[in-house]
């Protein structure tokens, strides 16, 4: 008998379409359907986590590059699109009662009297939507750069991203009259003369965020299957024999690491959308390692197990600390163990190994390559 | 920034600043020398080393209201109690958490790293609701208030003499237990290679359980110093865990003298900087200038070249 | 036959494929490699031996670029190797063995075979590869003569040590090397792996040179052309098998005993 190799390499898999067809699914039409406004609005905010998550599963799943920094990400492509939602908010009109009008309130309030240079770009739409991908991309370049050149990895790179966080969001914080400090850019209003506050505008923003996500996905989806992904799953494993294969090691890290800062960009851009304000409780230590345990929760190696992981954190998280708020930490506390002890692939390897095999009652001859991957080797 | 002073002036301003970042120096070494032994001698990562600080913190928040209520003849002297019961405190529970978690993922660096986060959340939150969201603070015995006047210009404060030299005792100490002693022989086998080391009959799972306890209880005697800088809250040590990381991967993460060394730089800086700036900027200075070394030289201060 | 020799190549390289100059590497004070000069010809078969800790790991790590030299100078084609990147020097067309298998247990033969695939090295170009006839007639080509074309969908962590061992020799032939290195590529293999991994190495060194560890006498004897003995960091003697043997210093420092 002749096996039907994987030398033919598809796009995706149909298991994969159909969990594909499943998420649109329940975005588009479950989710909106079921879910009045305020809720549905609370699940688009969810979802923008759900970007860091995913370039978490490329970055940290595939790479084995465990970034604590996502949140900067995220906060800044956040705050480059609520600096322009700003300016367009704090026209002359707006703001005439201020000693120096047409700037931010906040720049007012703390006695400056000029736009500083590195708000001007934020004027025009078009160069804020670049600068939300491209400022963190290019940051993350940086970092990344720095480090994988020089063999930085693992628990060392990890401490790093997060000492990084830290840093931003005293900087933030610290310089209130350029940033909005502790409380963030607030009080957006328009999106070029759009008003995003109505409802109306929100459900868009929901849709708009969505469509967004499965394009996401799908990039993910291509670069995992490409000869690219499979390089970063042999470098996680032995980086030596990549490197005496001909490659440069630290390229494909930094892109990695560049593609997982740009989807995070994108999710912090739109949580500002969405939710009408950005503050330096995004960027900080503990939401940034909150977003590995969405990651995590859902399967590291996983797409789709990161989205649903991350809507399911969060729906607890909302509910628990709206009803039990003591409860949560120590829910969340053990989640945090429990997915390290006890599930270190997720609800993803939860559904490969109980779930799948009860639904695809086939002859044994799928092929070994669909056994759960990173399943404990030594 | 330091046109407006004399030389004298800034000189006395460095010494002052210098001498008042003593204690901060000393909770540093004391946290980050502890987060050493742990990730140099056995390369966990450690989320939690803050909340066993602030468990030592409480400790000593505890006895402190105990001797002034029951035996206020001996207040005086409680510190010193305070101390040692917070490093028994510290230690316990870090050999417990060593048993119940860490020694099932020793070979995944970064999982513990998450599972040490998820263990934090838990201690905060036991802490919250056993003391209140409030943050607590410590009586001093009046001994350790006031301070030497050295020059005309410069104070030295008394518990920062003291705390000084309680620091110095441990790191002697720690050292003489890594260098000298039996089990400090044991705990570097077993850190070079753990397969021989069990095969040559050392426990290695009750060595690891040890240096892990060993690390904590260090973290809980920096509590204890901790009392004296700032009160404490449930979330007091999470604000501390990014500062003793870049120590102790600045001072190069297997040298026990590299991290005195970059606590002490890195505490020295920030207490200086903050007299001419706001504190926030001096932190973010400091840290910047710390993670723009590590980017240039990744193996920090103190480190050899080995074969790898 | 006569491999080409590159333009920058000076007189003084003659038409060696690799020329080791004076290498030197310490540790700490401690010299590891010591001095070592050696010259591989083209098509040559250069094995090298001698006792545990003589630095043989070492040298192959120097000229593929995973340790740095000290001191010295490694000349590959006229190309000097010590100032390149790893990859640049596999580009170069020197391809590397580890001791113990080094493979990816989390794809399947034929992924780790295409990884190694000459071809998209760049991040752009992994990203726009195509699986197309070439890679795919190449690949089961390979896996042929490393005995694994049954085993093309098998996630090679299920491969058993010997196939292991000819998985990263397949690995290494599919980025077609001029200059093979092999760091013990028989040790821990069965008399009858052995025997068809003695096969398989006859096979490939045609049309290439290969620098080989290796501690079997008699399998050493069958394959090199010429041998070199290094003995605490420095070579002790080189020549045929048969000069090496008769040797006296060898005899009392690695034969002998």
């Amino acid at each position: 008998m002749k096996l039907p190799t994987l030398n033919d390499n598809p796009f995706m898999k149909p298991v994969e379409w159909m969990a594909l067809a499943l998420l649109c699914g329940l975005i588009f039409c479950v989710l909106p359907l079921a879910l009045d406004g305020f809720r549905l609005n609370l699940v688009g905010k969810y979802l923008t986590y759900a970007f860091v998550a995913l370039g978490l599963v490329i970055c940290w799943g595939y790479c084995g590059i465990l970034s604590l920094g996502q949140g900067v990400f995220f906060g800044l492509g956040g705050y480059c699109m609520a600096m322009y939602l700003k300016l367009e908010a704090s026209s002359v009109e707006n703001t005439k009662i201020q000693s120096t009008p047409g700037i931010p309130d906040f720049m007012d309030w703390n006695q400056i009297t000029a736009l500083p240079w590195f708000w001007a770009p934020f004027k025009s739409l078009p160069l804020t939507l670049i600068a939300v991908v491209l400022v963190p991309t290019l940051f993350a370049f940086v970092i990344g750069a720095a480090m994988f050149k020089r063999r930085v990895g693992g628990t060392y790179f990890a401490i790093i991203t997060q000492a990084i966080a830290a840093i931003l969001t005293i900087l933030i914080v610290g310089q209130q009259g350029y940033t909005g400090g502790i409380n963030g850019i607030t009080d957006l209003r328009t999106l070029h003369g759009w008003d995003i506050r109505t409802d109306a505008a929100k459900t868009i923003l929901y849709f708009v965020n969505g469509g967004l996500l499965v394009a996401c996905v799908l990039v993910a989806q291509y670069v995992k299957r490409s000869k690219l992904g499979r390089i970063l799953v042999a470098m996680r494993d032995k980086e030596d024999r990549v490197r005496f294969s001909g490659y440069g090691v630290a390229s494909f890290k930094i892109f990695a690491f560049c593609l997982a800062a740009a989807f995070a960009a994108i999710g912090g851009a739109m949580f500002t959308l969405q939710v009408g304000f950005m503050s330096p409780s995004f960027v900080g230590i503990v939401p940034s390692i909150e977003m590995v345990i969405y990651a995590a929760v859902g399967g590291r190696l996983s797409l789709f197990g990161a989205i649903y992981g991350t809507l399911l954190v969060n729906w607890a998280k909302t509910t628990f600390s709206e009803s039990f708020p003591e409860l949560w930490l120590f829910g969340l506390g053990a989640l945090f163990i429990a997915v390290v002890l006890a599930f270190p692939n997720g609800l993803a390897g939860v559904w490969r190994q109980h779930v799948e095999p009860r639904l695809t009652r086939r002859p044994k001859a799928a092929s070994p390559a669909a056994l759960p991957q990173g399943a404990p080797a030594e | 920034m330091f046109g407006e002073y004399s030389l004298g002036d800034l000189g006395a301003i460095f010494a002052m600043q210098g001498f008042a970042g003593l204690i901060l120096f000393s909770v540093y070494v004391l946290m980050a020398l502890g987060l050493a032994i742990i990730f140099g001698q056995m390369g966990v990562i450690n989320m939690a080393h803050g909340e066993f600080m602030i468990l030592g913190a409480y400790v000593t928040y505890l006895c402190s209201g105990f001797f002034q209520a029951h035996l206020p003849g001996i207040f005086p002297a409680y510190f010193f109690l305070a101390m040692a019961l917070a490093f028994v405190a510290a230690g316990l529970l870090g050999m417990v958490v060593e048993w119940a978690l860490i020694r099932h993922l020793y070979k995944r660096p970064l999982d513990t790293l998450l599972a040490t986060w998820g263990l934090s959340l838990i201690l905060q939150q036991a802490y919250r609701s056993i003391f209140g969201a409030r943050e607590v603070g410590v009586e001093l015995p009046s001994w350790m208030m006031g301070s030497v006047q050295a020059t005309d210009t410069i104070e030295i404060p008394i518990n920062g003499l003291f705390v000084m030299a309680i620091t110095v005792l441990i790191t002697l100490a720690v050292a003489g237990l890594l260098f000298a002693s039996r089990y400090g022989k044991q705990v570097r086998a077993v850190m070079q290679n753990r397969v021989m080391a069990g095969a040559v009959g050392i426990d290695t799972g009750r060595v690891d359980r040890l240096t892990f306890g060993l690390g904590c209880g260090i973290a809980g005697v920096a509590g204890s110093a901790f009392t004296m800088i700032g009160s404490t809250g449930p979330t007091s040590g999470q604000l501390y865990i990014v500062d003793t990381f870049l120590i102790v991967v600045f001072g190069g993460a297997a040298s026990l003298l590299g991290t005195i060394a970059s606590a002490f730089s890195i505490s020295q800086t920030q207490s200086t900087l903050e007299f001419f700036l706001s504190g926030s900027t001096a932190k973010v200075i400091t840290l910047l200038a710390v993670v723009a070394i590590l980017m240039l030289r990744p193996q920090g201060l103190f480190t050899l070249k080995v074969r790898r | 036959m006569n491999a080409a020799i590159l333009p920058g190549a000076t007189a003084g390289d003659r038409d060696f494929l690799l020329a080791v100059e004076a290498l030197t590497v310490s540790f700490d004070g401690f010299k590891a490699v010591n001095d070592v000069s050696f010259y591989v010809d083209p098509d040559e078969i250069r094995v090298i031996i001698g006792p545990n800790g003589a630095g043989k790991t070492t040298v192959l790590d120097l000229i593929c670029g995973r340790t740095r030299a000290t001191s010295g100078s490694i000349k590959y084609k006229g190309t000097e190797l010590t100032k390149l990147s790893e990859s640049a020097i596999v580009q170069a067309g020197v391809g590397r063995k580890f001791q113990t298998p080094s493979i990816y247990d989390d794809l399947t033969v034929f992924e780790n075979l295409e990884i190694s695939f000459p071809r998209g090295r760049s991040v752009l170009g992994a990203l726009m590869f195509k699986r197309d006839a070439e890679v795919r007639d190449r690949i089961h080509e390979i896996a042929e003569m490393i005995f694994l074309k049954d085993q093309l969908d098998r996630r090679a962590e299920f491969l058993s040590h010997g196939q292991k061992q000819w998985l990263e020799i397949g690995m290494l032939l599919i980025q077609d090397p001029e200059l093979l290195m092999l760091d013990e590529p028989v040790a821990g293999m069965s008399v009858a792996e052995r025997k068809k991994t003695a096969e398989l190495l006859h096979q490939i060194i045609k049309g290439r040179s290969v620098l080989v560890i290796e501690h079997d006498m008699k399998f050493v004897e069958d394959i090199a052309h010429r041998v070199t003995v290094l003995h605490q960091g420095k070579v002790l003697s080189e020549g045929s098998m048969e000069r090496v043997k008769t040797d006296p210093k060898v005899v009392e420092v690695y034969l002998g005993h």
